[in-house]
């Protein structure tokens, strides 16, 4: 492998493995599986790179994404808790509400190009860094900065409570917290990242285009499991950092299997064989034992 | 303490599944009762207790809890009011959470979650006490996952989230049901000890005559959704089984036809 295939499998290692943390925040910490990711990924990505291309500052066009995000998270919160639908479903309809709304962002198009702008990058490159370096570094600060504040504030009482909805919400309700709400801020904060990650992502390609969301969930789930099964989940920060982990790793897979020249267009084919076989593994473990036991 | 006027619910109204669980019920409780809850399967006694408790809005009647109406207060708001013990062991805990952690959430109920840290240093040595107290050998243990706990240790637990803030009202549903003999027993000394020691109002579900008639000063018993027998101090302490039996055929004008009570 070479250097600069090296560092280019690490950096969206890191910036998707924001994505995957945003997953995360919905499928371990809330028991939720949010397909709104689906959408709020491009979503970022459009509001980024767009904002950028009215000539928009580069970190201006994150915090915008976030926000975007977190907006598309709400909404999905407000379609499961108060319009009680189940939590699948509302991400989907969230999801292909925003397929819509993506388009119009970018100006009616279907994508929008950056090239040779300046993005969040270029910052680091005036450091004399590479392309790829100056991304690896970016997404490093972003990558530490999320998981320390999330080990925060899943410590707070907020956070706790929010932990707790996903462990027990009949527990946490007699407790006297409103579920509607922790549910709906587990969702805010999990799509804001998302959607950050989309900007981050959209900035490093230099472009946004609608159907860059297609799969994302499953590869945040990848991410997820990969990460758990190889770097335990003793404690939230490890917890956090192998999500992360599992995010880098699956990158290097997949650049492994396209070195060895397995055809791009079975990846998604491949990504979601991995979560099919994750995800069976208790079971097919347990089928082993008892087979065993008989 | 509480004050529950006439409260009707009735269960998939309209369809072939119409269930009229609760029938014009009333009750009040002055500060500090002790009550025990018998009757039947489908007597309503659960559902008496989850409409004090707020988890769906009763359709008629009103109740009140040291002198506040909560008729139309959701369940997480009249949680600041009311501890709750379910029969289910695994309800009442988060299990991926640590004891420690469940103990913070309690001892915060009914106030809004903040930004402060949850599991704080500070009350870390009352958690341990409070635990020691409850004979487990759990006190070495706060930062153990609650799901690693038996049954019996978690429903301790969930009895001491219940009353670590001295709840107004204390509500206990069949708490010790899905526990052995042995572990069911200790955890009902531990009930009362607590209930004693803190003057807490409580309202116990039982489905076990014996120590309906034991434990509490008054006893009521429910049929079709309505309280049919109800007694107090003296009266009560003179009750045996067989009376109640008689006191139930006499007031309902059936047979006590709960093997499990019986038996009990």
């Amino acid at each position: 492998m070479s250097m600069s295939l090296l560092t280019s499998t690490l950096w969206q290692g890191l910036l998707w493995g924001i994505l995957a943390l945003g997953v995360f925040l919905t499928y371990r910490v809330l028991d939720v599986a949010d397909l709104t990711v689906e959408g709020s990924y491009p979503l970022g990505a459009a509001v980024g790179v767009s904002y950028i291309a009215g000539g928009g500052s580069p970190v201006m066009a994150v915090v915008l994404a976030f926000l975007a995000g977190s907006v598309a998270g709400v909404v999905t919160g407000l379609l499961h808790t108060k319009l009680k639908i189940p939590a699948l479903l509302a991400g989907i309809l969230t999801m292909i509400g925003l397929y819509s709304i993506n388009i119009r962002v970018m100006g009616d198009k279907s994508n929008v190009s950056i090239l040779r702008m300046d993005t969040i990058y270029t910052f680091f490159e005036n450091f004399g860094l590479g392309k790829n370096e100056s991304i690896l570094v970016c997404g490093l600060i972003f990558v530490v900065t999320l998981i320390v504040f999330l080990y925060w504030f899943f410590g707070t009482e907020i956070g706790a409570a929010i932990r707790a909805t996903g462990c027990n919400k009949q527990m946490i309700r007699a407790q006297g917290v409103d579920t509607d709400i922790t549910i709906i801020l587990g969702l805010l904060i999990s799509n804001g990242m998302v959607a950050m990650a989309g900007a981050l992502i959209g900035q490093s390609q230099g472009f946004a285009d609608v159907g860059m969301g297609t799969g994302t969930i499953v590869i945040g789930l990848a991410s997820v499991i990969i990460g758990e099964v190889l770097f335990g989940t003793r404690n939230f920060m490890n917890w956090l950092l192998a999500v992360v982990g599992g995010s880098i790793v699956y990158r290097v897979v997949i650049a492994a299997v396209l070195k060895m020249g397995m055809n791009q267009n079975d990846m998604k084919l491949l990504t979601a064989s991995i979560v099919v076989i994750a995800l069976a593994m208790p079971l097919i473990k347990e089928k082993i034992k008892n087979a065993k036991g008989a | 303490m509480l004050d529950v006027k006439e409260i009707r619910k009735t269960f998939n109204k309209g369809t072939i599944n119409e269930k009229r669980a609760l029938q014009g019920l009333s009750l009040h409780l002055n500060d500090g009762d002790f009550v025990t809850v018998i009757g039947g399967n489908g007597a309503g006694k659960s559902t008496m207790l989850n409409a004090i408790a707020g988890l769906w809005p009763v359709d008629s009647g009103s109740i009140t809890i040291d002198g506040v109406d909560v008729t139309k207060q959701p369940e997480h708001k009249r949680a600041k009011y009311i501890g709750r013990v379910f029969q289910d062991p695994m309800m009442g805990t988060a299990a991926n959470m640590q004891i420690e952690e469940n103990l913070a959430i309690a001892s915060r109920r009914g106030k809004i979650p903040g930004l402060a840290w949850s599991s704080k240093a500070s009350q870390r040595e009352k958690f341990r006490e409070m635990v020691a107290e409850l004979d487990l050998g759990l006190e070495d243990r706060l930062s153990s996952k609650v799901g690693l706990l038996s049954g019996g240790q978690r429903q301790a637990v969930t009895l001491l989230m219940a009353t670590i803030n001295k709840p107004k009202l204390l509500l206990l549903d069949e708490h010790t049901a899905a526990l052995d003999p042995k572990t069911a027993a200790k955890v009902l000394e531990l009930t009362e000890r607590i209930v004693e020691r803190d003057k807490l109002t409580t309202l116990m579900i039982t489905h076990n005559m014996r120590d309906a008639l034991r434990c509490g000063n008054r006893l009521i018993m429910l049929h079709n959704g309505q309280i049919i027998i109800d007694v107090a101090g003296e009266e009560k302490k003179n009750l045996d089984v067989p009376d109640l039996l008689k006191m139930f055929e006499k007031a309902s004008g059936a047979e006590m036809a709960n093997d499990r009570m019986l038996l009990g």
